[in-house]
C-alpha cells in the first residue's frame, strides 16, 4: 500500500521522496512495536517471576510474615467485595447521570457546566480521590477504614467513565425509535426504560465493565482511605476492614526480601487473570451486540 | 432538534389536553402517572447533581486543610524554599523537591511516549490495514489497562537491574526507571486520543493531495497530521497530565526522597508518592504533617487541572472543521 510506483523518467528526488516514504513506514510501525514489546516483555517477566507461587495454597492462605506460608485470600475477597459494591454503587448513578444529559437535560448553560464538570473529573490524578475518600468518608462520615469508604471512594473515581460511555451508548439510539415511541404516546420514562436503555445496555455494560476493571486494579486511593496490605481475615460486612489484591502486590513489593518480589509477581498473575476476564466479557458483550441497530 | 420537539408534549402536564379530550377516563391515572414522570426526573436530575458535588467536594477538602497549612507556612516559602523536610525536627516546606521529581518522571515519560505515540497513531490510520490494525488496536488497550501498581513492579524488578548494568552509578529507587515505565503506560493515550484525531480528517483532503503526487508519507505528515494538529496536541497535554498524576509506579521505582535534581539515576520523590508515604504512616490529624497531604495535592490537583482544561482549549480554539 506504500508503493505509489515510480514511474518512468522519475527523477533522482522523486526517487528520494519514494526511499524516505518506505524508512518513515518502517519507523512508524517500529514506534507501534514499542507498546506490544513492551507488554510482552512485562507479560513473560511477570510470569517467569510468579508462576511458581500459583497453587491452592496460594489463593486460600492468608497474609504471613513467612513468605512460603503466605497467601491472597484476604486480597482475593476484598477485591471481589470491593467490585461488587462499587458497582453496585456506581452503576445506578452513573447511568441516572447520563439518562439525564442525554434525554432530559434542558441544553443550557447549567447542562454545559455538568458535562464539561464530568469531562474534568475524569481527568483528576486518582490519588486526589483518596484525598477526599479519607476526609469525607473515612473521617466526616465516619466510616472508619472500612471497605464501604473504599467502594464509595472508588466508585466516585469511576462515575465520570461510566456516564460519559453511557451516554455514548444512549447517543447511539436513532432518534426514530423515540420519536415512534412518543407517537404512541409513551411518556419520557416510557420510551427511557422500554426503547432506549434496552437499546443502549450493552454499549453501557461494556463502558461499566471497563470502568470496574480499572478500580479493580487502583491502589493509591486505597492506601489514602486506610487499606493495608495486612490483614489476615476475610470482609464479613461493609464496615469491616480489608485489603485488595494491588494493595496486596503493593506490600509485597515493598518488602526488600526477593521471596516476597516473588509472591508479588504471583498476586500479579492473578490479578491480571481477574482483570482479563473483566476486559474478555467486556469484548464479548460489544462484538456480540455492536451490529444490533 | 427533534428530540427537543417532541419534548414539548412529553412534558409532564404540559401538551396533554389534545389526548385528554379523547380518552377523559384516564385522567387520575394521567396524573399519577405525571407525578411519577415528575419523580424519575428528579431523581435522575439528583444523580447528575452528584457529579458537581464531587468536584465541589475535592475543592473543599483541599482548600480546607491548605489554608490551615498556609496559616503556618508562607506560601512564598512553600513555593521557592528548596528544601521539603516536613518530619524534620528543621523543618522546610518548600515543594520545588517534590515538583521537581514530578517534572522530571513527567518529562522522561513525555520524551519516550509523545513521538512513540504519535507515530504509532500515523501508522495505526494512515498506513495499518484492517486486519493488522485489529490486531494491534485490542494489545495497545490491553496495556492501557494493566494496573500501575504492576507496572511499578516491573519498573522495580526489570528495568531498574538493567539500567544499573548499563549506569553503574544508578540508585535502586531511580527516576529514570519510573519514567521509563510511565512513558510506556501513556503511549496508549497519546496514540488512541491522536488516532481519532487523524481519523476524523476527511479522505477527500488524502485524496487530493495523492492526486498532486505526493507519497502516503508526505500526505501524513504534511497534509493530516496539520489537519489533525489540535487533536494531537490535546492528546500530549493529557499524556504529560496522566504522568504528573501517576503514583503507584513512582512511588515504588523512584523513591522517597525529596531530590531537587535533574539527574534520572537519582533517587528522588513525587508529589504523588509523598502524598502516598505521609498516608501509609499514621499522621495524627490536626498536625501539620497531616496538612502537607493537602497542600501538597492541592498543588497536584491545580496543575493536572490546568493541563486538562488548556488540552479542551486547544481542541475547542484550534479545531479545523471540515464539513
Amino acid at each position: 500500500m506504500n508503493g505509489t510506483p515510480v514511474r518512468v523518467g522519475a527523477t533522482e528526488r522523486d526517487r528520494r521522496r519514494h526511499r524516505r516514504g518506505a524508512i518513515f513506514k518502517g519507523v512508524g510501525l517500529a514506534a507501534t512495536l514499542v507498546g506490544v514489546v513492551a507488554l510482552g516483555v512485562l507479560m513473560v517477566d511477570i510470569l517467569r517471576d510468579g508462576v511458581g507461587e500459583l497453587d491452592l495454597a496460594f489463593l486460600t492462605s492468608f497474609q504471613s510474615r513467612f513468605p512460603e506460608r503466605a497467601g491472597i485470600k484476604a486480597a482475593l475477597y476484598g477485591s471481589v467485595w470491593i467490585l461488587v459494591l462499587t458497582a453496585a454503587i456506581s452503576f445506578p448513578l452513573s447511568v441516572g447521570a447520563a439518562i439525564y444529559l442525554e434525554e432530559y437535560a434542558p441544553r443550557n448553560r447549567w447542562t454545559r457546566l455538568i458535562q464539561l464538570n464530568i469531562a474534568n473529573l475524569a481527568g483528576v490524578p486518582s490519588i486526589v480521590y483518596g484525598i477526599l475518600g479519607l476526609t469525607v468518608f473515612v473521617r466526616a462520615l465516619a466510616l472508619d477504614r472500612s471497605v464501604l469508604s473504599g467502594a464509595l471512594t472508588l466508585s466516585i473515581l469511576i462515575l465520570p467513565v461510566i456516564v460519559m460511555a453511557s451516554q455514548e451508548a444512549i447517543r447511539a439510539v436513532p432518534s426514530s425509535i423515540r420519536q415512534a415511541a412518543y407517537g404512541l404516546g409513551a411518556t419520557r420514562w416510557q420510551v427511557v426504560s422500554h426503547q432506549v436503555l434496552p437499546m443502549a445496555l450493552p454499549g453501557i455494560l461494556t463502558g461499566t465493565i471497563l470502568a470496574l476493571s480499572r478500580a479493580v486494579g487502583e491502589t493509591a486511593p486505597l492506601i489514602m482511605v486506610g487499606a493495608v496490605g495486612f490483614i489476615a481475615s476475610t470482609p464479613g460486612g461493609v464496615m469491616d476492614r480489608f485489603t485488595v489484591l494491588p494493595l496486596q502486590v503493593y506490600d509485597w513489593i515493598s518488602r526488600p526480601q526477593e521471596e516476597f518480589h516473588a509472591l508479588a509477581a504471583g498476586g500479579i498473575i492473578v490479578l491480571l487473570g481477574l482483570l482479563l476476564t473483566m476486559n474478555a466479557a467486556a469484548i464479548f458483550l460489544r462484538n456480540r451486540y455492536q451490529n444490533r441497530l | 432538534m427533534a428530540r427537543t420537539d417532541v419534548r414539548v408534549d412529553a412534558t409532564p402536564g404540559g401538551g396533554g389536553g389534545a389526548a385528554g379530550a379523547v380518552r377523559p377516563l384516564l385522567l387520575s391515572s394521567r396524573a399519577s402517572r405525571n407525578l411519577k414522570e415528575r419523580l424519575i426526573g428528579a431523581v435522575l436530575f439528583t444523580c447528575a447533581g452528584i457529579s458537581t458535588l464531587v468536584t465541589a467536594g475535592i475543592v473543599a477538602v483541599l482548600l480546607g486543610e491548605s489554608l490551615l497549612f498556609f496559616r503556618q507556612v508562607s506560601i512564598v516559602d512553600f513555593l521557592t524554599d528548596t528544601r521539603w523536610t516536613p518530619l524534620f525536627r528543621d523543618a522546610h516546606f518548600g515543594i520545588l523537591p517534590l515538583a521537581a521529581g514530578s517534572f522530571l518522571v513527567a518529562a522522561g515519560a513525555a520524551v519516550l511516549a509523545l513521538p512513540v505515540g504519535l507515530l504509532t497513531a500515523i501508522f495505526l490510520s494512515e498506513y495499518a490495514g484492517d486486519r493488522l490494525r485489529g490486531i494491534l488496536k485490542p494489545l495497545l488497550e490491553i496495556l492501557a489497562g494493566i494496573p500501575t501498581v504492576v507496572y511499578g513492579y516491573f519498573a522495580l524488578t526489570f528495568i531498574t537491574p538493567l539500567l544499573r548494568t548499563v549506569f553503574p552509578g544508578t540508585d535502586i529507587f531511580n527516576a529514570a526507571a519510573a519514567a521509563l515505565v510511565v512513558g510506556v503506560m501513556i503511549i496508549p493515550t497519546v496514540a488512541s486520543l491522536s488516532e481519532d484525531a487523524l481519523r476524523a480528517v476527511p479522505d477527500s483532503l488524502r485524496q487530493g493531495a495523492f492526486g498532486l503526487g505526493a507519497t502516503r508519507m508526505e500526505v501524513s505528515t504534511r497534509v493530516v497530521v496539520p489537519a489533525a494538529l489540535s487533536g494531537i496536541i490535546a492528546s500530549f497535554i493529557l499524556g504529560v497530565s496522566r504522568a504528573v498524576g501517576e503514583t503507584m509506579a513512582v512511588t515504588i521505582a523512584a523513591g522517597n526522597m525529596p531530590n531537587l535534581t535533574v539527574n534520572p539515576l537519582e533517587s528522588i520523590q513525587t508529589m504523588t508518592a509523598y502524598i502516598v508515604q505521609v498516608s501509609k504512616g499514621d499522621t495524627p490529624h490536626g498536625t501539620i504533617e497531616y496538612q502537607t497531604l493537602f497542600a501538597v495535592g492541592m498543588a497536584l490537583f491545580v496543575v493536572t487541572l490546568i493541563m486538562n482544561v488548556l488540552s479542551q482549549w486547544v481542541l475547542a480554539r484550534f479545531r479545523e472543521e471540515y464539513e
